[in-house]
């Protein structure tokens, strides 16, 4: 029991960090437009012309702020990289606000200053990019696939995927209304598995919870869930996995206030270093590239 | 002025709610497979909940209304808490308490009654949560009546039992019978402890909050619609618990 009040804890916790992010950028708003103007001029345009020139120049060095929204899956990947890049570029002050990707999406839709957006999925970087709001094209840094989670003395004797159809485990996923449930379903009709689930909930992390605190005998998850749950869950391999692979989109906003800092960021993200920072919260290499 | 701008953040947000509703498709959406079972289910535990609070509450409320037990102020506190907690923190006590792992729930499993995922664990999260309405209510009929009757009774003759069930109870039956309807109201509503306890499925233990919080992330139309029904039915709620109120005066 103590497991499931400490990762309850743990979530809240990263929903005050994603609000702190939420102010933060709304305190940087006002310093955005400062740096903008102090370019010699009163137009954000022309600076912005102005910082594109020394993008261009290469090895310039990188000063300012730097806000990053994120889906609220890349919290610790993407805390990780904002130091890297901070350790990197000494006077760059990157700022992450974490959120659901339809949040963080409606956010910047609605105009919040944001330089660079990370998504969880192409369907909403795609609301931003309809908007016209994307510098360029959005590019996939990494990609996620289902597992099955049970907790860790493995109650219900789960071997393999294909015990989830058995009606006496109290097994938990995602409901198909929501992109796990329906990334669920997607693997369930192609491997022709029944899973009897005995509570369809709306996110992700409630299934994950609802499996550490030993309430269910297995959920399916993320392999990220998994990975960052360590040792509060068991992993079992879900087959068919590889039919529903989530993709997650990194871009530049059109409104960057500094496009070469926004492009040195998604850079890194790009760059071996950030997908190995990737790799080892369990999210998987791009696919075709 | 406080007072209308007091109404105002009062009314605003239930006004804004009534406008949102897509009043083309009200019919459909809250009549969709998925509502009908969360609206059936939701008054099913609901009424349940509301019998055990009565069955459970009435006695409660007699110990804490007629006796002079020490430390009746803390126990009364107490029993008040759920009123006052967080609906997610009620939910991981009851977890902490009758989940699998749970302090009575590990030894429940070895009896083998499992409650979890149950509808059996939503309406003991709904009793939990509503019971505190009807002991308040009850105790404080129980307080206002006042013990006169009683005791005249008591003279004549009356056996204690004799008293509560002549003249005791029929006193405050008005005052049960607001305890009822506001612990059915909060029955009703309940999400958090739910949600946390009882987890979500269709038919099961999907009631419509946790219904309309499923339903906002994918069609907030249907979302909207069924809090209005939730609205509604609060209101009804409420109209029958004050309007009594009036004709004693």
């Amino acid at each position: 029991m103590s497991v499931g009040t400490a990762r309850t804890g743990a979530s809240w916790t990263g929903a005050r960090e994603g609000a702190r992010g939420a102010l933060a950028a709304a305190a940087l708003a006002p310093l955005l437009l400062l740096v903008a103007c102090s370019g010699g001029s009163s137009s954000p345009d022309a600076s912005t012309d102005g910082a594109t020139a020394t993008s261009g120049a290469g090895e310039q060095e990188l000063s300012g702020s730097l806000t990053v929204f994120a889906a609220a899956s890349l919290t610790g990947v993407f805390a990780d990289l904002e130091s890297r890049f901070e350790a990197a570029n000494p006077g760059v002050d990157v700022q992450v606000s974490y959120a659901g990707s339809s949040d963080l999406s409606a956010q910047i839709t609605a105009g919040a200053p944001a330089d660079v957006y990370a998504s969880a999925d192409e369907r909403t970087m795609q609301q931003v990019v309809d908007a016209g709001l994307v510098a360029g094209e959005p590019s996939t840094f990494a990609t996620n696939v289902l597992t099955v989670v049970t907790p860790p003395d493995n109650p219900g004797g789960v071997e393999s995927s294909a015990d989830l159809a058995d009606p006496d485990l109290d097994v938990v996923v995602c409901a198909p209304q929501v992109p796990c449930g329906a990334a669920t379903q997607q693997v369930e009709e192609a491997t022709g598995l029944d899973i009897a689930a005995d509570s369809e909930v709306g996110s992700v992390t409630d299934v994950l919870g609802t499996v550490t605190s030993g309430q269910a005998d297995a959920g399916v998850v993320y392999v990220t869930d998994a990975v960052r749950a360590g040792e509060d869950v068991a992993v079992v391999p879900l087959e068919g996995s590889q039919e529903a692979v989530n993709t997650y989109p990194v871009a530049e906003l059109v409104e960057a206030a500094d496009p070469a800092l926004a492009q040195a960021f998604v850079d890194l993200v790009l760059s071996t270093e950030g997908q190995e920072v990737l790799a080892a919260a369990g999210f998987g290499a791009p696919q075709g590239s | 002025m406080p007072a209308a701008a007091g109404a105002l953040l009062v009314l605003a947000p239930l006004l804004a709610l009534v406008l949102r509703v897509d009043w083309a498709d009200f019919p459909a959406l809250v009549t969709s497979e998925s509502s009908r079972a969360a609206l059936l289910l939701s008054l099913r535990t609901a009424a349940t909940a509301t019998a055990l609070c009565v069955v459970l509450g009435v006695p409660m409320a007699l110990v804490l209304a007629r006796t002079s037990l020490p430390g009746l102020r803390v126990l009364r506190a107490l029993v008040l808490l759920p009123l006052v907690l967080p609906p997610v923190v009620g939910g991981i006590a009851l977890l902490s308490a009758f989940g699998r792992r749970g302090l009575l729930g590990e030894r429940l499993e070895v009896l083998g009654v499992s409650i979890a995922f149950s509808t059996t664990a939503v309406v003991l999260a709904q009793t939990f949560v509503a019971l505190p309405f009807l002991v308040v209510s009850l105790e404080g009929a129980l307080r206002t009546a006042g013990h006169r009757h009683e005791q005249v009774a008591a003279v004549l003759g009356a056996s204690p039992t004799t008293v509560l069930r002549r003249v005791t109870l029929p006193v405050v039956v008005p005052g049960l019978a607001s305890g009822a309807v506001l612990s059915f109201a909060r029955a009703l509503g309940e999400f958090g402890a739910t949600l946390t306890f009882a987890g979500s499925l269709q038919g099961v233990t999907r009631t419509l909050p946790l219904e309309i919080y499923l339903q906002r992330e994918v069609d907030p139309d249907a979302a909207v619609a069924l809090s209005l029904v939730l609205v509604v039915v609060a209101a009804v709620v409420v109209v029958g618990v004050r309007a009594p109120a009036p004709r004693r005066s």
